[in-house]
């Protein structure tokens, strides 16, 4: 039976994260690194681990900071670490943790890592606005400028148009085409109803909030003291609605092509600021310390499309490939996280994996397999939850695990779609 | 003690004294390094090591420059040897031993080779006159780097020019704000202040001195870039530092301020004050003369001799592990610690335990509560940071140490565990309970201001790590912390505790357990009795203004205020039944508990608050549950002072001779520190020691005749006036009894 590792398993003994807030609201005063940092904190506390005994730290994150780019060292120096942890950063657009947590499990298979942590973080609250090129090139020739009177003459070539600055937009460097317009354009190639897209969008939050009220979801959470005074410790997502309706849903107007669209701000997931983190160990470590694993990495794959394509089509490839890898077929599987960019891309993705066109795409001749929705995101996904971009893998990763423990079930697959159209899927088990 | 005559580059070294003088390139390197101890300090011994020194450099046609350095880790020059201080017996010792120090300081200022002071660490006292001393100061940009005049905490001024030196390097104002307080100047600040005159990386301060010093020596300018002060400061400069009338404004506020914060009390800043003031009106030597003179008298006075006892008394705990003689048992090192309880004191723990570098796991039953307990944590930290004593970046790290939660996830590998939960024994003993569930081999500590921890404990199946850690309250500013022993405590339990208090920068006394401890219980008297004479018609404003008066920070009805009255409301019942009648609560109090009062927490006990929380003045509402008003008998201020600190001596005394404390050093200390006993007394036993035993019975035989029961003078106290005995071995010094 095939395993990832040649036989060095990696397990996954905890998860941990900030609560997911939609930008711009209570977690707007955080940065990235503030979030993985509290994230982490939580993780090496609630864990009872020594974080001496930390051997590596990778991070991921989307948008970073362009004052401290190596987010996951700027982690690493917590006072929890001595400050002789190496710490490097990712990034694989809405699979950066993903990608974080795989190359902290590759170490570890390899024998140079016996204990890691691996997570993401992203604050859209706090993106970076760019200068416009005639502003930049004003204020380096500025700071070059060796007195004050040839400073002043280089800032009088300022142009009002140099004012106007530069917000980064979530489009496809290589086509143009904004996130949601793709997930616009996958609706229609395969078919996805708007309703079937506001029912699918409804269901996340109704068991996302089921999640939150018997605090299964919660119970992932560390308390984040909310800014500029800790009026009071944030423990919850604020993206879950207990009272969402179809109707609701139903009412509105969708955003990316308004005549004849069916993607709208209701079945797409929220910008949202957010961080989480996972402590893998190697099985010999989890041993000698005594702790139980909640679970194996057992195999993995990331796959790639044509962005121009189905730009988040890619897991539809990923999946097979591990599932091979694992030795496993769709049937074995007993709970299935898949991230939620947009309804329409989660329901194009379920309709791929049951595809013979798409099972040759990656190199099948059978198609993966018809989705058991009663195993699908049992605690909703991002579409409720929300997605800060670099963290969410994390999430989804805690969350199976957790819940497979919960039914003492024994295998789960969770699948992550990427800019880029790139696609991640991973098999974990348990014993 | 040979001059170096061969061929080697030594020009003269002292073994004894820890000096070194080599020549390196026309430049004499001084070199401190006082044996056998871990700082440098300034004995007569020293001394006069350094003035030979002087002698060479003055002598030698190979020396152009001099430069002073140490080679200690962290300090300098740390100041006078106050052992020797200590020995000091009349004035006029004093004087000389001052007038010696300013003559061979005048010496190096005066020396035609240029000096510098290359520091590196701290330069406290002495040390820093010595830098003043010197042509060009140096410092590293370290945090070990630290300035101060500290002599006022000891009841003494600068005795070695400082009072002149440094008010004309840096202004009036600034060196008075050093000399009276004896606050420690960071390096940076010390560079603002005009203190040094240029900081460096200590890898190349020795390097940097020496180039400095030949520079000097050739007569070169050094070139250095005086950073521009800030409008503001210039201003006020100017106006009051640079001119005679402003100076005589700055003296007088001075003045003012000390005499409200010291109530007299306290000479040795009034002495400070005329000192500098002297040097201006009359001039340098006229100020040196009144230095040294001034510096005799204080040395002798008996304020300096007992804070001279405290300081020694507190050295000597920071060495004590708090086991018994013969007992080596090492105490575990704690990473991580619980804490129960978000509340103030549960935050004022995790204040401290963060900035020690632990990581505190603190639980409270409910995320409001948690936020008002991390807000309290921020509270202090950020408060710390504003004062530029951490960075930000410290700030965010010491806030990151702090874990919350409203369940016990991750209590399982804290090290100890502390509560500071409700003061309810069944509450107590439940938190207990689930903390062994979950983290079997922490030690628990109860911080409990009465509850015995032999009660706490009686509910464990492993009393031996059971221990009481009483803080008090706020806790990131008492420098007290009782760790209280119950019968089955283990030695480990103990010397974890004991450790662990002095790593959160406590002085920690160790005590035998029982109602209210040590600390509290000798309150407990002395507030009670206030009580008697609030209801024998004595106004709550002149009670607190005699007990402040006598030197307390606070009189007995604002502490009760403060504290809160329904936590005396607890503790009231405790203490009656552990000590009987002469613990019964005064009824008067009892009525001002129970109409419901909670004191500034309500904005309603003796006195009256307003909204934001600022005392308006007494209550008068108060005296309308009194049986005599305020009109009773009028009461003196002495009789006052008398009826409660006796009280308070009396019950001091029983707890010695209970074995509740181990020594009148840790009654002391106890009280001075944990209810700011008058530290210009040394403390109860010293106190007791001044008055003489046989004084102290008869009063306290006088007392309990009129107030029967309450005053009856303590076995022991009787005993030693029958023997004529001391608590303490000496009264004039003795650390250890």
């Amino acid at each position: 039976m095939p395993t990832f590792g040649n036989g060095r398993r990696v397990a996954i003994i905890a998860g941990v994260r900030t609560p997911f807030a939609r930008s711009g609201t209570v977690l707007r005063d955080y940065t990235a690194i503030e979030l993985g940092k509290i994230a982490v904190a939580e993780l090496v506390q609630r864990s009872e681990i020594d974080g001496a005994d930390v051997d590596s730290l990778v991070f991921g994150t989307v948008v970073q900071s362009v004052i401290a780019p190596n987010i996951a060292r700027e982690i690493s120096l917590l006072p929890h670490f001595p400050r002789t942890l190496q710490a490097f950063s990712v990034g694989r657009a809405c699979a950066s943790a993903n990608q974080a947590i795989t190359d902290a499990a590759d170490q570890i298979a390899l024998g140079h890592s016996h204990m890691a942590i691996a997570g993401g973080a992203e604050s859209l609250s706090q993106v970076p606005i760019l200068h416009s090129r005639g502003m930049s090139d004003v204020l380096v020739a500025a700071a070059k400028a060796r007195s004050t009177t040839k400073r002043l003459a280089t800032l009088a070539k300022l142009r009002p148009r140099d004012l106007v600055p530069i917000t980064p937009a979530i489009a496809e460097p290589s086509t143009g085409e904004t996130m949601g317009q793709s997930a616009e354009k996958m609706a229609k190639l395969n078919d996805i109803s708007r309703e079937a897209q506001d029912r699918f969008a409804l269901r996340s939050h109704k068991l996302a909030w089921a999640g939150t009220d018997d605090s299964r979801l919660t119970s992932e959470i560390a308390l984040v003291p909310e800014k500029p005074n800790a009026e009071q410790m944030l423990s919850r997502d604020n993206g879950v609605r207990e009272n969402s309706s179809y109707e609701q849903l139903a009412a509105l107007k969708p955003v990316f092509d308004r005549d004849y669209g069916t993607v709208t701000a209701g079945n797409s997931s929220p910008l949202t600021d957010g961080a989480a983190a996972v402590l893998l160990m190697s099985e010999e470590r989890a041993r000698e310390l005594g702790m139980i694993p909640l679970a194996f990495i057992r195999s993995y794959a990331y796959s790639a499309v044509d962005p121009a394509e189905q730009l988040l089509q890619a897991p539809v490839i990923a999946a097979p490939i591990a599932l091979e890898r694992a030795g496993l077929s769709l049937r074995d599987i007993d709970l299935i996280e898949m991230h939620e960019a947009f309804a329409a891309q989660v329901l194009s993705n379920i309709q791929g994996l049951a595809s013979k066109s798409w099972a040759r795409r990656a190199g099948f001749d059978k198609p993966t397999g018809e989705v058991d929705m009663s195993r699908l995101n049992v605690m909703g996904g991002s579409l409720a939850i929300g997605h800060p971009f670099g963290a969410t893998g994390a999430r989804i990763l805690t969350t199976l695990c957790n819940e497979l423990a919960r039914r003492h079930k024994q295998f789960g697959m969770l699948t992550v779609c990427a800019a880029g159209g790139m696609g991640h899927a991973m098999i974990v088990e348990r014993e | 003690m040979t001059q170096v005559t061969n061929a080697s580059s030594i020009l003269f070294r002292d073994d004894e004294a820890g000096l070194l003088l080599e020549l390196q390139d026309g430049v004499a390197m001084l070199t401190f390094d006082q044996p056998n101890s871990p700082l440098n300090t300034l004995g007569t011994r020293a001394a006069e090591a350094f003035a030979e020194m002087f002698d060479v450099v003055e002598r030698s046609s190979e020396v152009n420059a001099l430069v002073i350095v140490s080679d200690k880790q962290d300090t300098w020059i740390a100041g006078a040897d106050i052992e020797e201080l200590s020995r000091i017996s009349t004035p006029l010792e004093g004087e000389e031993l001052s007038r010696m120090g300013q003559q061979l300081l005048s010496r190096l200022a005066s020396m035609q080779k240029p000096s510098v002071a290359a520091i590196h660490g701290a330069a406290l006292g002495g040390g820093l006159e010595t830098a003043l001393a010197c042509t060009h100061r140096i410092a590293t940009d370290s945090p070990k780097t630290i300035f101060a005049l500290p002599e006022v905490q000891l009841g003494l001024i600068p005795g070695a020019g400082g009072t002149q030196r440094l008010p004309r390097l840096i202004g009036v104002q600034a060196a008075l704000d050093m000399i009276l307080t004896g606050r420690n100047v960071r390096a940076r600040k010390a560079l603002k202040l005009g203190i040094v005159d240029e900081l460096v990386h200590p890898s190349i301060l020795v390097a940097v001195a020496r180039q400095r010093a030949r520079q000097l020596a050739d007569g070169q300018p050094l070139d250095i870039k005086r950073r521009s002060r800030d409008a503001k400061q210039l201003a006020s400069e100017i106006l009051l530092d640079d001119n005679a009338l402003g100076r005589r404004i700055v003296f007088k506020k001075a003045r003012e301020s000390v005499l409200g914060k010291t109530r007299g009390h306290y000479p040795a800043p009034l002495a400070a004050i005329e000192v500098v003031q002297r040097g201006y009106e009359d001039g340098f030597d006229a100020g040196l003369a009144d230095e040294a003179r001034r510096f005799g008298d204080l040395a002798v006075s008996p304020i300096t001799r007992e804070l001279v006892y405290l300081f020694f008394a507190t050295t000597a705990l920071k060495k004590d592990t708090g086991l018994a003689e013969g007992d080596d048992t090492a105490p575990l090192s704690v990473r991580k610690v619980g804490v129960l309880g978000a509340g103030f004191m549960g935050a004022g723990i995790a204040s401290v335990a963060v900035q020690a570098g632990t990581l505190v796991r603190m639980k409270d039953s409910s995320t409001q509560r948690i936020a008002s307990g991390w807000q309290a944590v921020h509270h202090v930290l950020s408060a710390r940071e504003k004062r530029g004593s951490i960075t930000p970046a410290q700030l965010n790290d010491m806030m990151s140490l702090l874990g919350t939660t409203v369940d016990y996830r991750g209590f399982a590998d804290a090290d100890l565990v502390i509560e500071a939960v409700f003061e309810d024994l069944a509450v107590k003993q439940q938190v207990m309970l689930e903390v062994t569930a979950v983290a079997p081999e922490a030690i628990f500590a109860s911080n409990t201001s009465t509850i015995p921890i032999e009660e706490i404990a009686a509910a464990s199946a492993r009393p031996d790590y059971v221990v009481g850690m009483h803080f008090f309250s706020p806790v990131h500013r008492m420098p007290l912390l009782e760790v209280i022993v119950a019968p089955a405590t283990s030695s480990r339990t103990v010397a974890t505790a004991v450790q662990y208090g002095k790593k959160l920068g406590k002085t920690v006394i160790v005590v035998k357990d029982g109602a209210g401890f040590y600390v509290n219980r000798i309150l407990s008297p002395y507030l009670n009795e206030s009580g008697y004479l609030l209801a024998e018609g004595a106004p709550v404003d002149l009670i607190d203004k005699a007990l402040a008066n006598f030197g307390f920070p606070v009189g007995p009805l604002t502490l009760l205020d403060e504290v809160g009255l329904d936590i005396a409301a607890k503790s009231g019942p405790i203490m009656a039944a552990a000590y009987g009648e002469r613990m019964e609560r005064a009824s008067a109090l009892q009525r001002v508990i129970d109409s419901g009062r909670l004191g500034r927490k309500s904005k309603s006990g003796f006195y009256k608050y307003d909204g934001s929380g600022k005392r308006t003045g007494v209550d008068e509402n108060i005296y309308k549950l009194l049986p005599m008003g305020n009109r009773g008998a009028a009461i003196h201020e002495t009789e006052i002072q008398r009826r409660t600190v006796f009280a308070m001596l009396n019950e001091a005394v029983r707890c010695l001779e209970e074995g509740v404390i181990r020594s009148p050093r840790d009654g002391d200390v106890g009280a001075v520190f944990g209810i700011g006993f008058p530290a210009f007394l040394g403390g109860p036993f010293r106190y007791l020691d001044t008055l003489g035993a046989t004084a102290a019975v008869r009063q306290l035989d006088d007392l309990n005749a009129s107030h029967p029961g309450r005053f009856e003078p303590s076995p022991l106290l009787r005993r030693m006036a029958e023997n004529g005995d001391q608590f303490h071995v000496s009264s004039t010094r003795s650390s250890h009894t």
